[in-house]
């Protein structure tokens, strides 16, 4: 099989879905679909150019899910044989079986067609996993050096994440798909102390974590050294910094803060289980009801978003998602309304929508498929359009916003607040020093409301996340989003030493 | 209950001495952790999702001597067929890795004598009682216009702790919550409980259910407040979240390096600083009647202040605050040396008292002349390593206290506050209660919390969610 792992590829696919599929349709059951995956995750972490922990680690499992007695049931294991795929089935459909028993609704999945034996890989050159331990601490440590050894910088903490995954999927319905990709997360943060006011700030890395193999560290996509090398004066003229003055500024937020904003306001205010009330009890449900599809003001004219899961190099990129269903692109908010939705199958017949758009994903054989996300991104400005630059001359006095740090929102996805790495006060269309202290709070369709005007295609980044949590039990899902920079109109400011009372 | 296939797996002690056997390394730890849960999920008056899984993790770390130091590398999997092969990809990852900055002799660890049991499990018969309790429960809201969600899971991790050095360590852990949500089918209201056990045989959907219509009362007249800063009743399960950040600052290393709120400067920490003007108590108790956790160290990798090399070494009680002073903070033994402080590892539960107090929630409530109660807090996220700023939101039900009593639900907050500073401005505590976090109960289960009544909580902006 093209792509997979040599290890994964040898396992007997073919009986282990005759042993779970058959035994499911034996059983009665309307829907069951078999997953097995190899997730093998490596971990590195240095402290001071010192390695502080190192860890690689596989994970091999398989999973079932049917639709039984209107019900669905799962079960999850690591041990993989045709006894334990057949006890998988009997496992699930007694799960089915003993929560229907609660009563409630049937389930039902929206139809998706057999797409046959289907094969995707994600393109990247070097995997990442298959790369030496040594030759990563090695990197970490020679950046972690330049950091260390440039003026001011106090301490160093690196860290890199490399995961490749192998996946087979069978269902009922025919469609059997393998699948692999892999996914490398760098990040360095640099501390300052200054000893006179025992203050300290911290910088780290923008570098986004992507879809890529180790060609990402060796520069396709990212110039690390001119990063890092820019890290130890920015932080320096931060430590200096003055502290923000509370009030309303015009913001020019870079893509590497921006994706974030786009990621919890509109990625998950648009997740039709959330709007539906499926994830009330965690999560939380969305501001952006079904009943105000179509109408719905979720920001300005200028407020394009759609979901893909097929971008080059996304983190939710995939050929087909975790019900067998083929990745797609969709509009989610036109012309700054709301016109769409992530959907899995259940989602979708629950809405009386024919097709899900693929956006199920488990971040383990050992757990269900959720609804989650796929890659949501804002798109820039038709034509060359602005740069960042000329967005930034365009404010008389406002803040340029760099790179991603705290963030929360409320339970329906209406009042976010979010920090930062960088804060630049802009004076008469320049940039004038950094400040710190700065949060920027606003509600949903305000923030979006206030959407000014948006940088062209040279400004777009796609930024991300590994970490991405919902579902219980919990599950973290890697996703991507697409930004240009963009000005958004007098958001409300916060200092956050103000905020603390001191 | 539940259908489930014999393993076939090989015993999990079987695993630990044939990757001790198959050991070329100067030292080696083995850990086989085997995970049996069960979970359900429920929303819009339905069960929706579930899971029965089996999970078996293996760890093998070696130790290396080289004339520079001793290296440490860590290989994991789960269940492996080829046990030889992860001991070799832990010894390459040793000889491919540098010396390790937290390296410390290995100690024998003592042997358990029950090591050579089977794992616990646990299956969907758990929640039986639960199961015959909600169908009624969903047709009970529908018929009064409330709308119920929540989950329940049970996870028993069993496990296998062996060494080079001798020890053969084994811990059994029960880890169970349910967590139920009400909402008005407006959603113009609703309400939150949750409960940590481990095991299901005491917990009453019912008793759960009716606290929150209770509350869902208290909404049937709504008020508008604006931001500001306000006295607040922060019940148990609230005061979990918070205290549980308190606790993973606690990194002597980080405060050390400067930066946390434990940081008096470079290379100093607060310990010994008074903190809180209550003379509150913060502590772990492996021993902790009912929130029992596991009294060696188990780690499967490194990190600032946990050490594979510290790997069986005992756990005892500790106070991490005492008579509202810092006491201790977290290190490994090689950090420990490096600061000529304590050796002092985590534990998985935490709890917090106020000798004295003795009331109940209820009597906070009585004796709050002007004030909101909350029911949890949500999306909780660091603002500021410095002060520990957090901000985060209300969640699920605030309610108006006036003249001791509750007389409506407003609308929810951001706030904007740092769990120390909280805690200094802490007016009254009630008893120490086993409490739930919302946020971090996933990663943190074992809590128990007084309700607090704080001074001049500091909520920065409303909130329009309900």
């Amino acid at each position: 099989m093209p792509g997979l792992e040599e290890g994964f590829a040898a396992l007997p696919f073919a009986a282990l879905r005759s042993a779970a599929l058959e035994r499911a349709a034996a059983l009665g059951c309307r829907h069951a679909d078999l997953r097995i995956e190899k997730i093998r995750t490596q971990s590195v972490v240095l402290r001071d150019a010192r390695l502080e922990g190192a860890v690689d680690d596989v994970t091999v499992g398989m999973g079932v899910r049917v639709v039984r007695h209107g019900a669905i049931g799962f079960a999850g294991s690591v041990e993989i044989n045709l006894d334990a795929a057949a006890g998988l089935v009997a496992a699930a459909v007694e799960a089915a079986k003993v929560t229907a028993r609660a009563g409630g609704e049937a389930v039902e999945l929206a139809d998706e067609p057999d797409h046959g034996t289907v094969a995707w890989t994600a393109p990247y050159r070097i995997d990442p996993t298959e790369v030496p331990l040594g030759e990563k601490i090695a990197l970490l440590g020679d950046w972690s050096a330049d950091l260390l050894g440039a003026r001011g910088v106090d301490h160093v903490t690196a860290s890199l994440l490399g995961v490749a995954e192998d996946k087979y999927f069978a269902n009922l319905e025919g469609t059997v798909a393998t699948q692999r990709r892999v996914r490398l997360q760098p990040s360095l943060e640099a501390l300052a102390v200054d000893e006179d006011s025992s203050s300290f700030e911290t910088m780290r890395t923008l570098a986004p974590p992507v879809g890529r193999g180790y060609e990402y560290l060796d520069g396709e996509g990212w110039d690390f050294p001119a990063e890092i090398a820019m890290i130890s004066e920015l932080l320096a003229e931060k430590l200096r910094a003055p502290s923000v003055e509370p009030g309303r500024y015009d913001l020019v937020i870079d893509p590497t803060n921006l994706w974030l904003t786009i990621h919890e306001s509109v990625g998950h205010a648009t997740e039709l289980d959330r709007a539906l009330g499926y994830e009330a009890a965690y999560a939380g449900t969305s501001f952006a009801t079904i009943d105000q599809l179509g109408r719905l003001r979720y920001g300005s004219e200028l407020m394009n978003v759609t979901g893909d899961r097929t971008v080059p190099y996304g983190l939710a990129s995939v050929g087909y998602d975790d019900e067998g269903v083929a990745a797609q692109q969709f509009d989610l908010v036109s012309g700054g309304v709301l016109v769409g939705y992530q959907l899995d199958r259940r989602a979708a017949a629950l809405a009386g929508i024919t097709r899900s758009n693929g956006c199920a994903f488990a971040d383990s054989p050992l757990n269900i498929a959720v609804q989650r996300m796929a890659n949501v991104s804002l798109r820039p400005a038709a034509g060359p359009g602005p740069t960042t630059a000329e967005l930034i001359e365009s404010v008389e006095r406002g803040i340029y916003v760099v790179g991603d740090k705290s963030w929360s929102i409320d339970m329906q996805r209406y009042n976010f607040q979010f920090s930062g790495q960088r804060f630049f006060f802009i004076d008469h269309g320049r940039i004038a020093g950094q400040l710190r202290d700065v949060a920027y709070q606003a509600t949903t369709t305000d923030f979006w409301g206030a959407l000014a005007r948006l940088g062209g295609e040279s400004t777009y980044l796609l930024g991300g996340a590994c970490n991405c949590g919902k579902g219980q039990p919990g599950q973290v899902a890697p996703v991507s989003h697409g930004t240009p920079s963009a000005l958004f109109a007098q958001i409300r400011v916060l200092n956050t030493r103000k905020e603390s009372g001191r | 209950m539940t259908a489930r296939a014999a393993s076939g797996l090989p015993a999990a002690p079987q695993v630990v001495e044939e990757a001790l056997a198959a050991s070329r390394a100067t030292a080696s730890v083995v850990i086989v952790e085997e995970v049996s849960d069960a979970n359900v999920r429920f929303a819009n008056n339905t069960t929706t999702t579930n899971g029965v899984r089996r999970d078996r993790r293996v760890a093998v770390v070696s130790f290396a001597d080289s004339p520079s130091g001793m290296r440490a590398g860590v290989a994991a999997a789960s269940a492996p067929s080829d046990v030889a092969g992860l001991v070799a990809a832990s010894e390459s990852a040793a000889a491919d890795s540098e010396p390790a900055a937290d390296a410390s002799p290995l100690e024998p660890a003592g042997s358990d004598p029950a090591f050579e049991a089977p794992p616990e499990t646990t299956d969907l018969g758990v929640f039986a009682a639960l199961l015959d309790d909600l169908g009624p429960a969903f047709a009970a809201a529908r018929a009064e216009q409330r709308v119920l969600a929540g989950f329940a899971t049970h996870e028993m991790r069993t496990t296998y702790l062996g060494s080079s050095a001798g020890g053969r360590l084994r811990h059994v852990q029960p880890t169970g919550a349910l967590e139920l949500v009400a909402r008005t089918a407006d959603g113009s209201a609703s309400s939150w409980a949750g409960i940590g056990t481990p095991d299901f045989a005491e917990v009453s959907l019912a008793a759960l259910d009716e606290e929150l219509q209770r509350r869902l009362g208290w909404a049937e007249r709504r008020l508008e407040l604006g931001p500001g800063r306000y006295e607040v009743i922060l019940p148990p399960d609230a005061v979990a979240d918070l205290m549980l950040e308190l606790d993973f600052a606690a990194s002597g290393r980080e405060a050390e390096d400067g930066g946390t709120v434990y940081s008096a400067g470079p290379g100093r920490t607060r310990v010994g600083e008074r903190l809180t003007k209550l003379p509150f108590a913060m502590w772990s108790d492996p021993a902790a009647a009912g929130l029992e956790c596991a009294p060696f160290v188990v780690a499967a990798s490194s990190s600032v202040d946990t050490s594979v090399f510290d790997n069986g070494l005992p756990i005892g009680a500790v106070h991490w605050m005492k008579d509202g002073a810092l006491s201790r903070l977290r290190y490994h033994r090689a950090g420990a040396r490096r600061s000529a402080v304590t050796f002092q590892p985590a534990a998985d539960n935490l709890l917090l008292t106020l000798p004295g107090a003795a009331g109940s929630l209820d009597e906070l409530v009585a004796h709050t002349g002007r004030g909101l109660l909350l029911t949890c807090l949500w999306y909780i996220r660091e603002v500021d390593r410095s002060t520990l700023l957090l901000t985060g939101l209300t969640r699920d039900g605030v309610y108006l206290v006036e003249g001791g009593e509750v007389v409506g639900a407003v609308n929810n907050f951001r706030f904007n506050e740092s769990p120390l500073d909280a805690l200094g401005r802490t007016i009254e505590a009630s008893r120490t209660d086993r409490a739930l976090s919302r946020e971090w109960h996933e990663w943190a289960n074992r809590t128990a919390m007084p309700g607090l009544r704080i001074a001049e909580f500091n909520m920065s902006s409303v909130s329009p969610a309900s």
